[in-house]
């Protein structure tokens, strides 16, 4: 992974001490996340070693894949300032879309994976077209959409249901097969995730969506395509969560109309407590698919250590605000320091 | 005042003065939960009389009222429901709402009662949320018959109960431990923390455990899934995890059984755990022909449906009223008899397994 | 506003950079309350529309559950139009009612008095506005993530409390306050739209009328200008996210009385439909403009739709599509009237000045 953010920066030819200790900084905080996620792993696996068995780290990881590529995909949106409610519904239509197409058929992986991200396209279009040129609260219109598509996709469904056995075996295979011993999905989402990285970091457009996030008003002023990029960021999140519908069929095979129902607080919180400003213009997808990872790892972990599932809820919301605040004081602590360093070598003035 | 003050940090002070105020309301004795059970009221019990050869009226209007509207195994009893309606020259619909939360399904009722139905069919979600508005229902004349789901007894005529829940219960136990050779611990996997039907099967299964015969059976955890897929499935796995010797899951409900077999299908724990419980065949076809899972149960949804519609008909025409030892015919499933409790109990679970299995397609 | 004299130097830079953005929020805000009558007038259209068209909608029965029906919403509304106004928001409003109720519950279960219950749990309430008050305003966090937090954490401790069970038989004295049958009498309004009703009208006073309210909408506008104008920006925030609680609180007292069973997952979900309501009714998200007039009508017309929906067999599914289209209409209406008037009067003016 390094290597692959690594490269970029270099070639960006920015001063190098600057932007190294921008980098431990950005890292500081994916880090601390990591830092809680192995421990967490290491606690568990010590009260109950089979939670690190083959067995184990293959639904670890098949777990949260899903909501891995979700957070890849919604952490675009959150740097630009922005928040796309509507994930949830579009991985539920998506999914129940693509069962439909794929019912007793003998369609292939591909055609169906292409239709999920088709529809999520679709509904990232409209998304983004409203907030960029509708210049409207990207909560307010994603929240309208959420009950838009999800009433769509229950009127259209009427509480029909697609079944394993419908399914395609070359489906299935995607999301329970693997390779090497690596499962499939976990695969994808860590190319997703080079990807993203390799855009959000390289690519001057990438960039872009961290000065919108951070200021828009700067960034408009400096002639960023703003709704374009915006747009955009929505296309992609919309068409990553259409994805992950497509894979949702190929990973539980039955699907109804309501799957990933309420998907979105999850999604979201995953990509807070993974250090992604809700306020835009910080964080990386890197550290939004840690907090997927962390997320899910604590609802598997809770279960494994024979938590009462009563108490699984509230462990799980006090430790992401545990994470977030956390999070917040190291944050402040290195800007802090970051501060002093810079005077140090005479950039303070 | 107290919230001004709290803002400004007395919350403490606040806090104390609250609970001395609670306090000195409980030394003045107030109201608990025994004298709220004193002034309980019985239901008004219906004074009318049973006329068992009265005929079905026709042009009744009935409304079936799931759990929730796109839950596919609803959607199989209440279509067969409405298509019972039709045979007997009534009307039927279904509304309800998208999501089995407590109070969702109470503005519904409201509804079929200022749209003056003959007949309510309701599958409860909570059975006391419902309670007030059915009760008002009823009031007005319209009958009211629960169906998969039961209501407080008082706030409906009859249930139709799928099968007598003990039999469900035990008859899961023991399956399940003539399967693991009575030896070994089991978990049990529920659909959400309240549902009605699958606490009542469970309270059986726990009593059933009981006989010496289980002596070595262990029941170790009831977790529950939600009757959402994905959480079903994650919920296998930890169990797996956390009960590494399991030799059994019990899943009483359609989702939780699916998605337990799913995981199990292409996990190592294949062949190794057995998995029973209730499930419709359609959903569980692949998995008993590939020897995930040896048998599961069900009775027959469309059969629940179908005597639902014939019980609300006999209720609205006059044929019985819901008393013990009434009787009345529903079509093509023969005579049934008002039991206990309004209850009317549809039949035996068939048991589902390899040999069968291809005969039945829902 | 009230600039102190001795920061004279700094404030005419202060002030004209304040300008643009006053004379926006002016502008946008006339828009809003534009937004505010059309929802009014909306609402007006489909009550007659249901009284015209509609068997049974128009009966005291009818009515008086179709209100009562979103009591609980209505309330936790109230408070929550003052913080978004703010500029924050509390996701944790389901979750607090959940608990609310299921403590109710469990205390009951154990013998407690309800006299004794009903303030404990409103003091719980209290507490739980308080923690997201104080990682929001204390530690620093975004409102949006914390709340989310609180949402599981609320909703945890309710399922800690009370488990898989549902607690029934709650004292009929009170839950007759709660019942959709009991209303004032003469009138179709339930007791706890009565109070809904007192508690709009002091929350309409306070945000328009009293320099709290008005400091609400320059926190919400520009929170750094609130602030170096002296208005109390952390304590204000504070003390409406402790009210945000203990509405929510309250209401789930309300919620159990009026269906009669405490569980832990009641209410799950209604943040979403506290926060659709007053955003339809025209409340910006990003603070500082709205009018409660509005948030209640929002609120109304989402009860009033839906029963109107309901009683016309319109399935839920579409029922969830016309709310979703409502909202974003909410949104994009406003701009796109000033959209349309903005060119229209740019265009009169290059006409008059062409003309002279």
């Amino acid at each position: 992974m390094t290597t692959l953010t690594d490269k970029p920066t270099a070639a960006t030819g920015e001063p190098g001490s600057a932007r190294s200790l921008v980098d431990t900084v950005f890292r500081a905080r994916e880090i601390s996340i990591a830092g809680a996620l192995v421990l967490l792993i290491l606690c568990t696996w010590i009260a109950n070693p089979r939670f690190l068995d083959s067995q184990g780290v293959k639904d670890l990881l098949l777990n949260a894949s899903i909501l891995v590529l979700l957070a890849i995909g919604q952490s675009v949106v959150v740097v630009t300032r922005n928040i796309d409610l509507s994930v949830g519904s579009v991985t539920g239509l998506s999914a129940f879309a693509c069962g439909k197409f794929v019912a007793d058929t003998e369609h292939g992986v591909l055609i169906t994976l292409l239709l999920g991200v088709a529809i999520g396209l679709a509904c990232g279009l409209v998304s983004g077209a409203l907030v960029s040129f509708g210049r409207v609260p990207a909560l307010v219109v994603t929240l309208g959409m959420l009950y838009i598509i999800q009433g769509l996709d229950y009127w259209w469904a009427s509480g029909d249901q697609i079944n394993a056995a419908q399914v395609p075996e070359a489906i299935l295979h995607l999301g329970s097969g693997s390779v090497l011993g690596v499962p499939y999905l976990p695969l994808i989402a860590v190319v997703l995730l080079a990807l993203t990285t390799y855009f959000l970091r390289g690519y001057r457009s990438g960039r872009e969506l961290y000065a919108i996030g951070s200021n828009p008003e700067a960034a408009r002023l400096a002639g960023t395509p703003m709704r374009r990029r915006v747009l955009g960021a929505y296309l992609f999140s919309g068409a990553v969560a259409g994805f992950a519908g497509a894979l949702w069929l190929a990973r539980f095979g039955t699907v109804v109309a309501d799957n990933a129902h309420g998907y979105e607080l999850t999604v979201v919180s995953a990509v807070v407590v993974g250090g992604v400003a809700i306020t835009g213009g910080t964080g990386t997808a890197w550290g939004a698919a840690l907090g997927a990872l962390l997320v899910t790892t604590i609802g598997s972990a809770l279960v494994v250590l024979k938590v009462s599932s009563f108490w699984q809820g509230a462990i799980t919301g006090a430790l992401l605000l545990a994470a977030i605040s956390a999070d917040r004081i190291v944050n402040l602590r290195m800007t802090a320091a970051l501060r002093k360093r810079s005077a140090r070598h005479g950039h303070g003035a | 005042m107290t919230i001004r003050t709290a803002a400004r940090g007395r919350t403490a002070a606040t806090a104390a003065a609250v609970c001395a105020l609670a306090v000195a309301l409980t030394a003045c004795s107030g109201t608990t939960k025994n004298d709220a059970k004193n002034d309980a009221g019985g239901a008004a019990a219906s004074s009318a009389k049973a006329d068992p050869n009265a005929p079905l009226k026709k042009n009744l209007k009935m409304a079936f009222l799931p759990k929730q509207i796109n839950n596919p195994y609803e959607k199989i009893v209440d279509d067969a429901g409405i298509a019972a309606a039709k045979s007997f020259h009534g009307t039927a619909k279904e509304v309800g709402p998208s999501d089995a939360s407590a109070s969702s399904q109470v503005s519904y009722i409201n509804t079929l009662i200022q749209q003056q139905q003959d007949a309510i069919l309701v599958a409860a979600n909570d059975p006391n949320a419902v309670c007030g508005p059915l009760k008002q229902a009823m009031k007005q004349g319209i009958k009211v018959v629960s169906y998969d789901s039961d209501t407080a007894k008082d706030c409906r005529q009859i249930f139709i109960n799928q099968a007598s829940s003990e039999d469900i219960g035990r008859s899961l136990i023991q399956h399940i431990g003539k399967q693991i050779g009575y030896k070994g611990k089991i978990a049990i996997l529920s659909a959400t923390q309240n549902a009605t039907n699958q606490n009542t099967w469970i309270d059986f299964m726990k009593q059933e455990l009981k006989d010496p015969k289980y002596k070595n059976m262990k029941l170790v955890k009831v977790a529950y899934g939600d009757d959402d897929d994905q959480k079903s499935f994650q919920q296998t796995q930890g169990l797996l995890q956390a009960y590494p010797d399991l030799k059994g899951i019990i899943s009483p409900t359609t989702v939780g059984i699916a998605a337990a077999a799913r995981y199990l299908d292409d996990s190592s724990y294949k062949g190794k755990v057995v998995l029973n419980g209730l499930g419709t065949p359609n959903q569980m076809r692949k998995y008993v022909k590939d020897g995930t899972v040896e048998q599961f149960s069900l009775w027959n949804p469309e059969n629940l449906g179908y005597l639902g519609a014939y019980a609300a008909a006999a209720l609205a025409s006059g044929q019985i009223t819901g008393a013990q030892g009434d009787t009345f015919s529903a079509g093509k499933l023969g005579k049934f008899t008002v039991g206990k409790d309004g209850e009317v109990i549809l039949g035996k679970p068939t048991v589902f397994d390899k040999t069968n299995i291809d005969q039945f397609h829902f | 506003m009230a600039m102190a004299p001795d920061t004279r130097s700094p404030a005419p830079g202060a002030a004209g950079k304040a300008e643009p953005p006053l004379t926006a929020g002016l502008r946008a805000k006339s828009l809003a309350l534009r937004w505010d009558t059309a929802v009014v007038a909306l609402l007006i259209a489909v009550f007659l529309v249901g009284l015209g068209t509609t068997d049974g909608f128009s009966g005291g029965g009818n009515l008086a559950f179709a209100f009562n029906d979103i009591s609980e919403v209505a309330l936790i509304a109230l408070p929550m139009t003052l913080l978004v106004v703010a500029g924050e928001i509390d996701l944790s409003v389901g979750s607090m009612l959940g608990f609310s109720s299921a403590l109710a519950g469990a205390l009951w279960n154990a013998g407690w008095a309800f006299e004794t219950i009903v303030p404990i749990v409103l003091v719980v309430g209290i507490l739980g506005g308080l923690l997201n008050g104080w990682l929001v305003t204390r530690v620093g966090l975004p409102s949006l993530a914390v709340t989310i937090g609180t949402l599981a954490l609320y909703r945890g401790l309710a399922s800690v409390v009370l488990g898989s069970d549902a607690i029934t038989d709650f004292p009929s004295k009170y839950a007759a306050w709660t019942a959709n049958t009991t209303t004032l009498p003469g009138t179709f309004l339930t007791y706890p739209i009565v109070l809904f009703i007192v508690l709009a009208i002091v929350t309409a006073f306070v945000l328009h009328s009293t320099s709290f309210g008005r400091s609400l909408f320059a926190i919400g506008a520009q929170e750094d200008a609130a602030f170096f104008a002296g208005i109390r920006v952390k304590r204000y925030k504070l003390l409406l996210f402790v009210l945000t609680g203990l509405l929510s609180a309250f209401a789930g007292i309300v919620f159990t009385l009026r269906y009669g069973s405490a569980r832990a997952d009641n209410g799950t979900g209604y943040e979403l439909l506290v926060i659709s309501a007053i955003l339809l009714g025209g409340i910006d998200f990003d603070g500082g403009k709205g009018t409660l007039a509005g948030a209640v009508a929002g609120i109304l017309l989402i009860g009033v739709l839906r029963n109107l929906l309901t009683l016309n067999d319109v399935p839920g599914e579409v029922q969830t599509v016309v709310t979703g289209l409502l909202l974003v209409a909410s949104v994009l209406t406003p701009r796109i009237i000033g959209a349309v008037t903005e060119r229209r009067q740019r265009r009169a003016a290059s006409a008059a000045a062409a003309t002279t």
